[in-house]
């Protein structure tokens, strides 16, 4: 426990004092990649709720991310231009405030993990993997033919959302507010992987039958962790509209849930901290590779294959000297 | 009537060229239970042989016979190097142990051939057109690729219900501990239904060389209306896999051809353009959305332990 607890404790150290040192030794890069880094850790946290505990693997996590992202630049179109997004039934502005935008991109990401979520979780094993990275694909597709938006080019947001006191322009700013909401969402499910609901989560990852017999419906447990897994993704997708300033169909791709699954596994699955070293392992390695050589995926698919194969407990698992949590 | 009937050939063309992709994938889930994302690479790499064998030799009956066992082989050792380790694991690493499969391929055929997409010309025997009915002229290549895919359906077919490989193949799929008892080398059984799989996805490579363009990345998005057609059908089943791909290849075709059209009566010209472009972008999803409704298993559940 302890051993665990130190590598938190350095962790959470290093993400605190990474832009000082960055302004200090003159890289200030270095801070637009960590919050990169943050924002993915972000999604592969949500994602790892769903595959470590759940059990569910799903291959189309990519679209919560992509949505998420969509909300932030269609209601920021909307503000620019002045059309209003909606006449009728109510009246629904654009926005770029981060207070309305940002929860707008949650709830709107979560609704669309539920309806999915539902139709997904009828099936198991393989065919849920292969659903879920259709109805991915099929989102992908709906927003590359979506010209009003940019279709596959794109939309370009002209300003991050605003936040009252804080400048997000600002990437000292936008870094703690990335680290901030990843640390709220990180005890969020931390807290809840050791509630009742994360323990009938771990319980019908087990045993789905017997979890079953015990008088449990398994069904809206995973659900609703399909859901909260699908908002969390949102709010990262929110957050890397805003640090690219740009969003596109490539978000929604399916070589981004891909990813995203890489960092969990690297990072540890079911360790929940372990997505953010594998996330900031993942994007370290694309950058340094990608110093050397444009061919970096070459070395990264050999890598990733005997990561599968050797390094069972992942990266916290390794250092920290547990595995995936009881 | 004309193009109707035009247009459903091209979505048969489509729909075959899908069945011989699904084929290997499907008895690959089905038997092995292994998930494979990589089958697209073996589909790609067949393509890319095909091509470069065509391009030197001048020959498109060279290229197709250098593509396919380059496809077959490079599945095989695929097979031996990476996925045997994975049989016991859960889908969540053969899933990324195969995705790292698939970087590494797009990457290498980046590296040997660059970026720019190669093109096959028709062969001079299969080019021109013929005419089928009154006034519908149809390419002889699209005609010869519909024939081929029969062709191989029927040739599956003899090979499953009618040889003693087949026999195997199919008992390793409903009880492989009894099939490894009663002594039949269940490893060298599993490479090799590996190696046909990626043959028959190389054939359809080297097939759909000249009517698209080979790149980089063209395995994926082929490998996901794959996996739409195996759900559909449901998963290990030849038969479902054959009814999947057909249908999704006369869905997405006929939707594309036939969707604008049917909505510029409806609506307004520029709406209609939108809506039917992204509808037709999306039957295929909402096609197997609803079969899964109906039948959470496909629509020929295998009955399996």
């Amino acid at each position: 426990m302890t051993r665990r607890l130190l590598t938190l404790l350095a962790g959470a150290l290093f993400f605190a004092l990474l832009p000082l040192f960055a302004t200090f030794f003159g890289e200030p890069y270095l801070i637009s990649l960590f919050t990169r880094i943050l924002i993915y850790a972000l999604a592969a946290v949500s994602l790892d709720l769903l595959l470590g505990y759940g059990g569910l693997i799903s291959l189309g996590h990519a679209a919560y991310l992509g949505i998420g992202a969509y909300v932030v630049g269609i209601l920021h179109q909307h503000q620019s231009e002045g059309m209003p997004l909606l006449s009728w039934p109510i009246l629904v502005q654009g926005s770029d405030n981060a207070l309305l935008v940002w929860p707008a991109a949650v709830l709107v990401a979560a609704f669309f993990a539920l309806a999915i979520g539902a139709l997904c979780l009828r099936t198991r094993g393989m065919h849920f993997i292969m659903i879920t990275l259709a109805f991915a694909q099929m989102l992908y597709f709906f927003f590359l033919s979506l010209e009003k938006y940019g279709g596959d080019d794109g939309l370009s947001l002209y300003a991050r959302n605003r936040l009252p006191g804080i400048d997000l322009g600002d990437s000292l700013h936008f870094y703690y507010v990335c680290l901030a909401l990843l640390a709220l969402f990180l005890l969020l499910a931390i807290r809840l992987s050791r509630s009742r609901f994360g323990l009938v989560l771990q319980g019908a990852r087990e045993n789905d039958r017997r979890a079953k017999m015990l008088g449990i419906n398994t069904y809206w447990y995973k659900l609703a962790c399909f859901v909260l897994a699908g908002g969390g993704a949102g709010l990262a997708g929110a957050l890397l509209a805003n640090q690219t300033e740009f969003v596109s169909p490539g978000l929604l791709h399916w070589t981004m849930s891909g990813e995203l699954m890489v960092m969990v596994l690297l990072g540890g699955l079911g360790s929940l901290y372990g997505p953010v070293a594998g996330a900031a392992v993942f994007l370290l390695l694309e950058e340094g590779l990608a110093m050397y050589t444009e061919h970096w995926m070459v070395y990264m698919g050999p890598i990733l294959v005997l990561v599968v194969i050797f390094a069972k407990r992942g990266l916290f698992g390794a250092i920290a000297g547990t595995a995936r949590a009881e | 009537m004309l193009l109707l009937f035009e247009q459903f050939l091209n979505g048969l063309q489509f729909g075959i060229t899908l069945f011989l992709l699904s084929a290997g994938l499907t008895l690959v889930f089905g038997i092995m239970q292994v998930i494979n994302l990589a089958h697209g690479s073996f589909y790609m790499i067949g393509a890319y042989v095909g091509a470069a064998v065509t391009a030197a030799t001048g020959s498109f009956l060279l290229g197709l016979l250098a593509a396919l066992p380059a496809a077959g082989l490079f599945g095989m050792a695929v097979e031996w190097l990476v996925l045997r380790h994975l049989y016991q694991r859960d889908h969540l690493d053969q899933v990324l142990a195969t995705f790292g499969l698939i970087m590494f391929c797009n990457e290498l055929v980046r590296i040997i051939w660059g970026r720019q997409p190669l093109f096959m010309d028709v062969p001079p025997w299969l080019a021109g057109n013929v005419e089928i009915v009154d006034g519908l002229l149809y390419p002889v290549y699209r005609l010869a690729v519909i024939a081929t895919g029969l062709a191989v359906a029927l040739l599956l077919w003899f090979l499953f219900t009618r040889t003693r490989l087949g026999m195997q193949i199919r008992a390793g799929a409903s009880n492989r501990e009894m099939v490894a008892a009663l002594g039949v080398d269940i490893s060298l059984l599993y490479t090799l239904v590996f190696g046909l799989g990626a043959l028959l996805a190389g054939l359809a490579g080297v097939m759909a060389g000249p009517i698209l363009a080979v790149e980089s990345g063209m395995g994926e998005s082929i490998l996901i209306l794959t996996f739409v057609v195996i759900v559909i059908g449901g998963i290990g089943s030849i038969k479902g896999a054959v009814i999947g791909a057909l249908l999704v290849g006369l869905v997405d075709t006929l939707g594309r051809a036939f969707l604008p059209v049917l909505f510029r009566l409806l609506f307004a010209s520029a709406t209609a353009d939108a809506a039917a472009a992204s509808l037709s972008s999306m039957a295929i999803y909402i096609l197997m959305a609803t079969v899964l409704i109906w039948r959470p298993r496909g629509l020929c559940p295998v009955q399996s332990a």
